[in-house]
């Protein structure tokens, strides 16, 4: 199976906090991987070093190296643009931006130089379709984004994500401020978008990581204690430090 | 403690009147005033006084339109050279400059904000009327040369308000953009200011208000003549330097008059005001429903 | 990007690389016309100003002599403005935040303040002369001149003071009044000690603001050049003097030095409050 994603001896720091330690691990091509822990732990800061959206902070410094299809993500060469149109980011708060829906997965597609209408008609319509949206919104798209319940938004970020064709989706606890009927549509939707991306899910909540994912890292204190197939890590988990938390005593 | 319960009692009901005072001083305006300047439009007519383009005190002609057509001119010229200026700098406080530049420009703002308007002026008479003399002809006291320096008087305004509108922006549309690949600038022109137009629109009138309201620098360096402009290196004469200039020897209808020409400036200044609150207003309401 | 070419032909990077030179030439233009107008006036005007400027009365309108009477009713003008606001802006916002909370008078109040704010001075002006110099009889004086100023300064100091008061933390009441202190005493003893730093800042941002009045006192102070011996007596401001100076052709020496002492006052106010907000910021920040 080919890698998609490694990373090497990763630290990070916010000014003097010493947020990741040392990280090692390797994410697999088109397969989910769910990263829990307590907060705190550094499982946000590890996925926003992979678009680098850190680079957003001040005080961020980091050592170490991510590499993306074997392209190290923080190569002075490497162009942040590009990087975060192959690498799309879903987040905690659903955060469409406030114009219609239809201008809201174009966006990508707009900022990128795409200015053949049809073509991005054709393109917003597929990215709806394959965020489980469209039938929703069909006859609404010139309404606001912002008139959309919490789980339609989000599944809107999604399809705005989906339409610059990433290879790598990022999702930061995606369903964190969502009811439970929209989380399974959002993990329905995780379901069916595994087989043509690779996916990064941060999660508080280890049913839902059991549900949508094929493995499962364990974050606490800025290291990975564990990582493992999901059913393996939940099942037996090889660190006490794992077990305690998996099983409720922390956290 | 009946004594405390009655000091309390006093002291609430006296925090009340200097609550409204503000309120009681701003009807006292008014009604000064209109009752000055109500004279002049019942004595000369209201239309006559509004629309007339001939002013000679000496002769009992009061008509105003020339002073309105000059502070509008003025004010206008000023903002086409303030608005972009003012907004790129915004936003470059807001959304570029790192930190270290950020701390220098701000104080500059403010003390760009503070310099009295008479210090305005006086460095607009001196130095800039002569310049504009040498190179455009004519005397040097114009409208462009008025409006050059209106343009500094009102940076200030538009970029406090405009920046604070920029930084209310949710970060989290920033985050959404910049995830998408977007640039700093694509991230700025397509989400960031439409977010925060409303804002950005009232700081444009509200710097609309202080250039129109602006007194000692037009009267310095507009040069004071009452006319309609045919270019903008002609003389005007504004609605403020009309009371400024005549209001120290005015007597009668004159005087009458010039409480009448501050009615007109009090009118339109409302009228802005108005339309900054509804614009405020409807886009505070609207942000999350509506689309920008 | 899948079947899709873009089409765009200046790319984002390089429209990123113009507007970023765009927005730092903007930086600088509005820093260098700063430093062009503080520095030419600075430049003109400091080799007139020394100690005998400042301490000698004025010779021939102006002409010659110093600006020591426009100093002394600047400083009376600006005290009285400051007496009269500062009880009523400091009370106005105490009852906004402490009594009313939100609600009509709350609203009412805002709303007054942000009029009064964007009255131009020439009307304050006017409305003095009719009022204060006319209708109660003050004459032109330098107490007309100061309450007209009152009124200017009554926006700055009380909007500053509601945002002071309303970000002292409530656990400083609750603690007063669990020691049985009545509403008053908890304001008086606590509140408002604590939110003197900013009530001080807005008190000067006010002063800064009318220090700087021509045209509100135009009608109000008269243009004496003698020396004020009271607040009933007229007098002339620094600005007021500089505008006479420079528009009637006096002298452009004691115009360029008093537009000096007129910046520098400004320059140190503005210093004063920017340094006490910092503090005052930091010191909320380090709790």
């Amino acid at each position: 199976m080919m890698n998609r994603i490694e990373v090497e001896n990763l630290n990070v720091y916010f000014g003097d906090s010493h947020i990741l330690k040392d990280i090692n691990t390797e994410i697999s091509k088109n397969t989910v991987t769910a990263l829990i822990g307590p907060s705190g732990c550094g499982k946000s800061t590890f996925i926003r070093t992979i678009n680098r959206m850190n680079d957003l902070i001040p005080s961020f410094s980091r050592t170490g190296n991510v590499y993306l299809d074997g392209e190290d993500v923080y190569d002075p060469k490497m162009d942040v643009v590009d990087l975060r149109k192959k690498v799309g980011m879903v987040f905690q708060k659903p955060n469409p931006f406030p114009k219609s829906i239809y201008e809201n997965v174009a966006y990508g597609l707009k900022i990128h130089g795409i200015t053949d209408d049809d073509a991005i008609s054709a393109r917003v319509e597929e990215s709806l379709r394959s965020a489980a949206l469209w039938d929703e919104v069909e006859d609404k798209l010139d309404n606001s984004a912002m008139g959309l319940s919490g789980g339609q938004q989000q599944r809107l970020c999604i399809a705005r994500t989906i339409a610059n064709n990433p290879e790598v989706i990022l999702m930061d606890e995606p369903c964190s401020a969502l009811d439970p009927i929209s989380t399974t549509k959002v993990e329905d939707l995780i379901h069916k978008l595994k087989k043509d991306y690779t996916i990064l899910i941060v999660t508080h909540n280890m049913q839902q990581a059991t549900r949508v994912s094929k493995y499962t890292s364990f974050f606490l204190n800025g290291e990975i204690i564990e990582s493992n197939l999901t059913d393996k890590l939940f099942v037996d988990p090889k660190d006490s430090k794992t077990e305690d938390y998996i099983t409720g005593r922390f956290g | 403690m009946e004594k405390n319960r009655l000091s309390e009692f006093l002291i609430e009901k006296s925090l009340v009147i200097t609550a409204i005072f503000s309120i009681i001083i701003i009807l006292l305006i008014v009604l000064f005033i209109l009752m000055e300047g109500f004279p002049a439009f019942e004595d000369y007519g209201f239309f006559r006084f509004l629309f007339g383009m001939n002013w000679a005190p000496s002769d009992g002609e009061f008509g105003v339109f020339a002073m309105i057509i000059g502070s509008i001119y003025v004010t206008l010229l000023s903002l086409i050279m303030a608005v972009p200026l003012s907004l790129l700098c915004a936003i470059f406080m807001a959304e570029v400059a790192p930190n270290s530049i950020r701390r220098i420009l701000k104080p500059v703002i403010e003390t760009l904000s503070g310099i009295p308007s008479v210090v305005y002026g006086f460095f607009g008479l001196i130095v800039l009327v002569p310049i504009i003399r040498t190179n455009f002809g004519g005397t040097g006291f114009s409208m462009f040369t008025a409006a050059l320096i209106l343009t500094v008087m009102v940076l200030p305004t538009i970029i406090t308000i405009s920046q604070d509108s920029l930084r209310a922006v949710p970060h989290e549309y920033r985050e959404a953009s910049f995830g998408l690949g977007a640039t700093n600038w694509q991230t700025i022109r397509h989400v960031i200011f439409p977010a925060a137009l409303p804002g950005i629109i009232t700081s444009i009138i509200l710097g609309m208000g202080r250039a129109i309201g602006e007194t000692l620098a037009a009267i310095m360096i507009a040069g004071n003549v009452v006319q309609i402009p045919g270019s903008i290196f002609d003389p005007v004469r504004t609605l403020t330097a009309n009371i400024a200039l005549e209001m120290g020897y005015a007597t009668g209808l004159h005087y009458n008059a010039l409480f009448g020409t501050a009615i007109v400036l009090f009118l339109i200044i409302i009228i802005l005001l108005l339309i900054a609150n509804y614009i405020q207003h409807k886009y505070k309401v609207d942000v999350g429903g509506g689309y920008l | 990007m899948r079947g899709l070419k873009s089409q765009k032909i200046i790319s984002p990077k390089t429209s990123q690389k113009i507007m970023n030179a765009i927005f730092i030439i903007s930086g600088i233009i509005t820093i260098l016309i700063l430093v062009l107008i503080l520095g030419y006036i600075l430049i003109m005007g400091l080799p007139v100003v020394n100690l005998e400027f400042i301490f000698a009365n004025p010779i021939d309108s102006g002409a010659s002599g110093g600006i020591f009477q426009m100093i002394v009713s600047s400083i009376y003008v600006t005290l009285i403005a400051g007496i009269v606001a500062t009880p009523l802006g400091v009370g106005a916002a105490v009852y906004l935040v402490e009594y009313a909370g939100e609600g009509k008078i709350t609203k009412l109040t805002r709303f007054g303040a942000e009029t009064l704010a964007s009255i131009p001075s020439i009307v304050y002006g006017l409305f003095g002369l009719a009022f204060f110099v006319v209708a109660i009889g003050l004459g032109w004086s330098l107490l007309s001149g100061g309450l007209v100023l009152a009124i200017m300064a009554l926006p700055t100091i009380f909007q500053v003071s509601e945002v002071t008061i309303s970000s002292i933390p409530s656990s400083y009441r609750e603690g007063s009044y669990g020691l049985g202190a009545t509403k008053w005493q908890t304001i008086y003893r606590v509140v408002l000690p604590a939110a003197i730093p900013g009530i001080v800042t807005g008190v000067i941002l006010g002063m800064t603001r009318v220090i700087s009045e021509a045209a509100a006192v135009m009608f109000a102070v008269g243009s004496s050049l003698s020396m004020p011996l009271s607040i009933f007596d007229p007098g002339r401001p620094l600005p007021l003097h500089l505008y006479i100076l420079a528009t009637e052709g006096i002298s452009l020496e004691n115009a360029y030095g008093t537009a000096a002492v007129l910046v520098i006052i400004v320059l140190v106010l503005t210093f004063v409050s920017n340094y006490l907000v910092d503090k005052y910021q930091r010191k909320i920040m380090g709790r």
